[in-house]
């Protein structure tokens, strides 16, 4: 679950990392008298959950607040890369002499916990890892011991960091690191870290993602999902334990774990069609599941047909066949579908769609070939 | 011959009495498993699968009266690494956990606790590991496998049925088949697999099937240029998925060009591996 920037500057607040002040906000008016009682310069930020903002516009420097309040308007009025701006965070503005990037991720590769520095933070610092990849600091943490203080100091050196600051740079490491541990991030960067021309340290951005694995032990961050920020359909289907994509093409897809499901959607390609949504029903999927998942696929109206693959294990054949008769005795127009069942308890689950006379495969392959021919014959 | 988990596994189910974990001992005991102890804390003492299996209340009891060499973990997310740790503590030199879901910073920490132990875990979110006709340590069904000389890897569940099905149809068989978990951080991985097979003497050929995120294929190739000398065919799911998408799995996200399909295998076609364009052809390129 990836955090606004204005969240994530909260949990910097709470965990002791300096943030400009400043404060969110959803309406034009809000945003002026924010900037009357920061006074001066402000910057205005939409809070969008996409990267790139800076480029589209979506943050603006105000030196009045007449200034602010057009910005504001024209923020909230625009979309950036297709998401719709609801909230504006109005910081005060910031002399910048410096900015530093420091975050703390899981590196799969090694299965450890790394923080990373850079004396080039900014909004170029992927760019700084592509060509110059030297000049990025990867600290590797032991999961059982936590981020030493040593190893902070080393970093420090290694970005070149003038002693004076050594003592806040300590602090701010420390705490991003109890960030990430605490709030079971798999991110938690600040980028940049600025070093004010009035000698201060501040977050002047910063990017959280939390594991969504982990939200049951996180109530409070669960709560600051931004609902308005997602597709509405992928958002039912977590409801329902299931994972849904909402893709481009035609052929609604319903299948039984992720691996499976990413293979069958490129079958589909291979056979020359476009799948139309990635929907893994999970394990052991009971017949009220496959009924939700089959109304979200429904429902799309860009689909021209469906193809199920449920290859039974944990999950039961009859069960899925229970509950894709059960979704198509409340549609009336229904697209062409065909149905592949394999594994636990097929041959019931098959006699059950025969009985409801729907078109079933015995392969993969076979199966995508006829969905590709119904999704083009239906156009 | 196999790997990891042969006759003389003697197998401890933690959470057995719990609904996934009693049913599943009762399908590892018809694929011939020897299932010697369940652990379910408050419930040791009693007897399950009709008075075959008994239950004990810790790990340490279960494997000092049985003597179990392998556990199996099905307990609940938020529980799991706690049981197991005391798997680990226990001296139980090899942990299959099933569970999925559970938080990324737990399992790193647990495999950080287990590689100074010298444990081996296989998983999370793992179909288990097979060895068709000797025993079956997870949840892959036992009908859709026979014995054979066909090593299989896959860090996917049901897309792993699919390919040992269609060898199956075709009358192949498997040495051993280890489902080694869809999570981003996994306790064992491609290589520490690919080492098995290559020692073991049964298994002729071995079968890989990955998936888009992370780089666990890529260090599988160099890997194998260098180190195995037994065929290997791929096959790598997500070929056509979006970059950016998260598509179920928590392993399987590309972000930006890392991870991607098409870098997974033209790695592994540089290491010689040869690569099936869909589940069903990976049995024309034995």
């Amino acid at each position: 679950m990836r955090l606004h920037e204005y969240q994530s500057k909260q949990l910097f607040s709470k965990y002791g990392i300096p943030i400009p002040r400043g404060r969110v906000v959803s309406s034009a008016d809000e945003a002026r008298q924010v900037a009357d009682e920061l006074g001066g310069r402000v910057v205005v930020k939409a809070q969008v959950l996409v990267g790139g903002r800076g480029k589209a516009g979506g943050i603006r420097l105000a030196k009045t607040p007449e200034e602010v309040e057009n910005h504001a308007r024209q923020i909230l009025d625009m979309s950036i890369k297709g998401l719709a701006v609801h909230k504006l965070l109005v910081d005060e503005g910031i002399n910048i002499a410096k900015e530093i990037y420091l975050g703390v991720t899981n590196d799969r590769a090694v299965r450890l916990p790394v923080v990373l520095a850079s004396s080039e933070g900014g909004m170029d610092i992927e760019e700084v890892a592509r060509r110059t990849p030297e000049k990025i600091i990867r600290t590797y943490v032991d999961p059982l011991l936590g981020l030493r203080e040593y190893q902070i100091r080393d970093i420090a050196v290694a970005i070149d960091l003038p002693k004076d600051y050594w003592r806040v740079f300590m602090g701010i490491a420390r705490g991003l690191w109890s960030l990430y541990v605490e709030c079971d991030a798999t991110l938690a960067e600040i980028n940049p870290l600025v070093i004010t021309k009035e000698e201060q340290v501040v977050a002047l951005d910063g990017k959280v993602i939390i594991d969504d694995n982990a939200l049951f032990r996180h109530v409070d961050l669960a709560e600051m999902r931004d609902l308005s920020a997602e597709n509405p359909a992928e958002v039912e289907a977590r409801k329902y334990g299931l994972s849904y994509v909402k893709l481009a093409g035609k052929i609604g897809c319903l299948v039984n774990g992720a691996g499976l499901a990413m293979a069958t959607l490129d079958l589909i390609k291979l056979c020359g069609g476009e799948p139309a949504n990635f929907l893994d029903i999970g394990g052991g999927a009971c017949a009220e599941k496959v009924t939700a998942a089959l109304r979200i696929i429904l429902s799309d109206p860009d689909v021209a047909a469906i193809l199920i693959n449920i290859f039974g294990g944990i999950t039961r054949c009859d069960e899925v066949a229970r509950g894709i008769v059960g979704a198509l005795s409340e549609v009336k127009a229904k697209p062409p579908m065909v149905i592949r069942l394999v594994g636990t308890n097929a041959e019931e689950g098959r006699q059950l769609l025969a009985d409801a006379h729907l078109v079933t495969a015995e392969t993969l392959e076979e199966a995508a070939e006829k969905a590709v021919e119904l999704a083009a014959g239906g156009c | 011959m196999s790997i990891l988990v042969n006759q003389k596994t003697r197998l401890l189910v933690q959470g057995i009495t719990g609904r996934e974990g009693l049913f599943h001992a009762e399908q590892m005991i018809l694929a011939k498993t020897n299932v010697v102890a369940g652990v379910t804390p408050g419930r040791g003492g009693e007897w399950v699968l009709d008075g075959k299996v008994p239950v004990f209340d810790s790990v340490k009891m279960a494997a000092e009266v049985t003597g179990a060499n392998t556990s199996i973990v099905f307990v609940p997310a938020r529980f799991a690494p706690d049981a197991i740790y005391e798997a680990a503590d226990a001296g139980i030199p090899l942990i299959v956990c099933i569970t999925e879901g559970i938080p990324v910073q737990d399992i790193i920490r647990v495999r950080s606790y287990l590689d100074r132990k010298g444990i081996r875990l296989i998983g999370p979110n793992s179909p288990g590991i097979i060895t068709p006709g000797e025993a079956k340590v997870g949840i892959i069904p036992a009908n859709i496998a026979q014995p054979g000389n066909i090593g299989v890897i896959s860090r996917s569940g049901t897309l792993t049925y699919e390919v040992l099905y269609s060898l199956k149809k075709a009358g192949l068989g498997t040495s051993t088949c280890v489902g080694i978990g869809g999570d981003e951080i996994v306790g064992s991985d491609f290589i520490d697999m690919l080492r098995l097979f290559e020692a073991d003497p049964h298994t002729e050929k071995i079968i890989l099937i990955g998936e888009i995120g992370g780089d666990d294929e890529e260090r599988a190739a160099t890997f194998i240029a260098k180190s195995v000398t037994k065929p290997v065919v791929a096959f790598i799911a997500g070929q056509t998925a979006p970059p950016g998408k998260r598509m179920g799995h928590a392993g399987a996200i590309i972000e930006g060009r890392s991870g991607s399909a098409s870098d997974k295998i033209s790695a592994l076609q540089a290491a010689g591996v040869r690569i099936a364009e869909h589940p069903e052809a990976v049995l024309h390129l034995l």
